[in-house]
């Protein structure tokens, strides 16, 4: 039954571009796709693991800026006379760039998190993300500042001789995101249904507990954090070479909340639960906008809306969807022969 | 002149933070919603500076109160994740409010002191942050002696070491945590009240202003109004020098930096003497 | 079992200090290869002080901890696990919101080293041991008895068959040694019954096994040897029967009631 869903789901996902002509309506989805997939990062890290990162839109501009740079080429001085140089490379290698130093980040942030836990910890993520944004706003020679980094060119596949495939416009892009949300799924969803998501969750469920059957806290704090991070760094670079404008604004903490919105509302700890936030954020403003309501009236309501969810449905949407299906199924008892949902 | 309000949005933080154990995101809010009332007695009803002043201040203790009893009495016992995220919905939501009462347009608000500044052996120094600095010590003073000396602050310590033992023996918990963050809230309307006039009024002033609160809380230590006191003056310290060394637009990220290194190397802070909420 | 008996774990010298508190003073004892030894002791006497410090979940102010040769003394909790010394917890410790196999799959944790990548790249290697680490969980969950309950949420026990997820959980984890904090409190006659004779078979399977229990008739039938604490110091190292008559023994015990008489 679940996996007819997801087919279907997966299906009309594809087909989308065939039947929606709107550019701009693609624009959203695709907006929307991206900001999906840092959720589903971040969930792996805060709902999962339990560590409240607040500085998660630091990964994603990271990467973006990683990939923008790579991609476009750089100069710049490291010491007055020393000069660093990199001629542009290919996206696709940018992009891998982007992730790597992405992931790197959170391997700081993950060795970081086990030595100042709790309340410190998101402290130093936002601390962290803040420095990240200044130092893109002011260090003009690498980032342009807020000028910007312009003209970042699309990601570009191709096999010498045989063909080449520029991922130029909304349709192309559109199904490079939705691959990139489903690749990134399923590498979550792997990572959480497997040992080490399920020390992951011991962690976060009960650490003392944890420790006692030989997990340790440092490796799969840090495990993690890296993935998540790298997860999230795709997401700028993909982000990057689709806008093919980035400036330092993208370091805003008001994105890190937008993710974390998603997360909580949607469902932290569960798969699906990134998905419909990010779903219900990404599409809602649009839909908003439409009726002409103000943007900062929009947001009032969200953050009502976290505090009443928070509140009422601590564990977000779908695990309160979730709940309220297998109490309808408890009349007749059936035989599940899988462990409980991550 | 800084490093007192630096002190006095720490010395809120540090109380919220030590004493109710709740990650306050609405600080900031706070510290703007000082200066936009300051700007609303002053320039549109036209009140007296002084007493304008006090109003701010009497109205920041009032919304803080608000927002501990509406809010965080309901999660008293919700795990810290919960409370953090109500408190930057809260957050959110009381940002965009300002920002659609008075919208985005930076306001300025006119001080009665004479602009040429007072001029002491070679320092020249405006009358305007001459008084800003003065009343910010004395609001510090005055908050040390409400902790230190009055039955309120007294009970404010107990929580602050043990709040379970402090209940048994008679404390009442409800009381403390309204009036702490009351207070806390009250300092950080002061300060934005107080730099309102130096400076200019937007909407996002606040974020900023948390931040450093926060920097100021873990150089300090939890809980210490003399730790937030020094930490708020060596913060205002580092900026300046930092800004003199790097260009000045790293001068905010100081104190950030600053916070990192030091949780890195000091998980609880310069100067706190409890362990480190874990 | 003849011969000399080998010493599994040593403690010497132990003492634990915190805030100003002396918990536990120059405790020295040992715990032979395959035997049943209780820590007993009025309440405060410091034994779970001592368990928390023998399992690096405090830190000792002085002395060594030895087990089989290697020094525990500031290991983390995770490394001394790893080392085969496990433990429960005295406040009834599960994960409450995972189902009673997932329990036990996170107890078998250190059964099984999945490389992340193999993970993320799901080959099929990891299939594999997932179906090998459930078959090992109802394996476990048969031996303590609540096999048929594996799906169900473990905040759904009841709380004898949570005692005895929290025991199968901590044997998960494939102990040598065994650590046992208070195991059978709160729980009646018939559930207590039952569970000395899972501790029958765990020692069979040559388990050591150290307890801290207040059921003196349990810890008379079960144990081979008995260390009785006050006060953060042994008063007394012997058989049961020996323990149980001994002086000091009797006056701590008793002087405990002798109070409340009074009181």
């Amino acid at each position: 039954m679940k996996r007819l869903a997801t087919a279907a789901f997966l299906a009309f996902l594809f087909s989308i571009p065939l039947w929606v002509s709107s550019l701009y309506v693609l624009h959203v989805l695709i907006i929307t796709g991206i900001f999906t997939i840092a959720a589903m990062s971040l969930n792996l890290l805060l709902g999962y693991t339990g560590q409240l990162s607040l500085g998660h839109v630091a990964f994603f501009g990271i990467g973006a800026y990683v990939s923008s740079l790579v991609s476009l080429g750089f100069a710049v001085h490291l010491a007055p006379d020393w000069l660093v140089t990199l001629d542009p490379q290919p996206v696709w290698l940018a992009i891998i760039w982007a992730i790597a130093i992405s992931g790197f980040c959170g391997w700081a942030i993950g060795r970081i998190s086990f030595k100042v836990r709790g309340a410190y910890f998101v402290i130093v993520t936002i601390s962290f993300a803040e420095v990240v944004r200044l130092v893109a706003l002011n260090w003009d020679e690498l980032t342009q500042g807020p000028m910007a980094l312009n003209n970042i060119p699309p990601l570009t596949l191709s096999i010498p001789g045989l063909f080449e495939f520029s991922f130029i416009g909304k349709v192309p892009n559109y199904y490079l995101v939705l691959m990139a949300a489903i690749i990134a799924y399923v590498v979550i969803a792997r990572l959480v249904n497997s040992q080490a998501g399920r020390a992951m969750i011991a962690l976060r469920e009960n650490e003392p507990l944890a420790t006692s059957v030989g997990i340790e806290v440092t490796r799969y704090l840090v495990l993690s954090a890296v993935v998540s991070a790298a997860i999230a760094g795709m997401a700028g670079a993909l982000y990057a070479q689709y806008v093919q404008i980035v400036d330092p604004n993208i370091f805003l903490f008001i994105y890190t909340v937008t993710m974390v919105i998603m997360v909580v509302v949607g469902g932290k700890g569960t798969l699906a639960g990134p998905i419909v936030g990010g779903l219900i954020f990404g599409l809602l403003p649009e839909a908003l906008r439409s009726l002409e309501i103000r943007p900062e009236l929009q947001w009032v309501a969200y953050g009502v809306l976290m505090i009443v969810i928070v509140s009422i449905l601590p564990s977000g949407i779908v695990p309160a969807l979730a709940r309220w299906w297998t109490d309808r199924a408890a009349r007749a008892p059936s035989q599940r022969d899988q462990q409980t949902p991550a | 002149m800084l490093g007192g309000i630096y002190a006095l949005l720490g010395i809120g933080l540090t109380l919220i933070f030590g004493i109710m154990r709740v990650v306050n995101f609405t600080h900031g809010e706070l510290y703007s919603f000082g200066a936009y009332m300051m700007f609303m007695f002053v320039m549109l009803l036209h009140l007296n500076f002084f007493l304008s002043l006090a109003l701010a201040m009497a109205l920041g203790v009032a919304l803080g109160a608000v927002i501990e009893f509406v809010l965080l009495r309901k999660l008293r016992g919700a795990d810290i994740d919960t409370t953090m995220l109500v408190m930057i919905g809260a957050w959110i939501a009381m940002q965009n409010l300002e920002q659609l009462a008075w919208s985005g347009v930076a306001k300025s608000i006119k001080t009665p002191f004479r602009s040429t500044p007072l001029v002491l052996g070679g320092l020249s120094v405006a009358w305007s942050r001459l008084f800003v600095f003065g009343v910010a010590l004395a609001l510090i003073a005055g908050a040390d002696a409400v902790v230190d000396r009055t039955r309120l602050g007294r009970a404010m310590r107990a929580t602050f070491q043990d709040s379970a033992a402090a209940r048994l023996m008679g404390v009442d918990i409800d009381r403390v945590y309204l009036s702490t963050f009351a207070l806390g809230s009250g300092l950080a309307a002061a300060a934005g009240a107080l730099l309102g006039p130096i400076f200019v009024v937007t909407p996002g002033m606040g974020d900023l202003a948390a931040l450093k609160a926060f920097a100021v809380v873990i150089l300090g230590g939890l809980g210490s109004i003399a730790g937030a006191t020094i930490g708020g003056f060596l913060l205002a310290f580092i900026e300046e020098m930092g800004a003199g060394y790097v260009s000045s637009g790293y001068r905010d990220a100081m104190g950030f930096l600053l916070i990192i290194l030091v949780l890195i190397v000091r998980p609880t802070g310069l100067f706190s003497r409890k362990e480190r909420i874990g | 079992m003849s011969g000399i008996p080998t010493v599994a774990l040593s403690v010497d010298q132990l003492s634990i200090r915190f805030g100003g508190v002396t918990a536990v003073e120059s405790m020295t004892f040992d715990v032979r290869e395959g035997e049943a030894l209780s820590l007993i002791g009025p309440n405060g006497a410091g034994k779970t002080s001592a368990f928390n410090a023998i399992t690096g979940y405090l830190a000792a102010a002085a002395g060594d901890i030895v087990y089989r040769g290697a020094r525990l003394n500031g290991l983390k909790p995770s490394r001394i696990a790893a080392l085969g010394v496990v433990r429960t917890f005295q406040k009834t410790s599960v994960f409450a919101g995972r189902s009673v196999l997932d329990n036990i799959l996170i107890g078998l944790h250190l059964q099984s080293r999945q490389h992340p990548l193999a993970i993320i790249l799901g080959l099929p290697s990891v299939a594999r041991e997932e179906r090998r680490l459930i078959e090992k969980a109802r394996e476990v969950l048969h031996f303590v008895g609540i096999e048929p309950r594996k799906h169900e949420l473990a905040s759904s026990l009841a709380y004898g068959e949570l005692r005895l997820l929290e025991v199968a959980v901590a044997l998960a984890a494939g102990p040598t040694l065994l650590l046992l904090d208070e195991p059978v409190a709160g729980m009646n006659a018939v559930e207590t019954a039952g569970f000395m004779e899972t501790l029958a078979r765990i020692r069979a399977r040559g388990v050591t096994v150290l307890l801290v229990e207040h059921d003196m008739k349990m810890v008379m039938r079960i144990s081979d040897r008995v260390v009785c604490l006050n006060q953060g110091r042994i008063i007394a190292i012997g058989p049961p029967a020996e323990v149980q008559r001994h002086p000091d023994v009797i006056r701590a015990y008793l002087g405990e009631r002798h109070v409340r008489v009074e009181g």
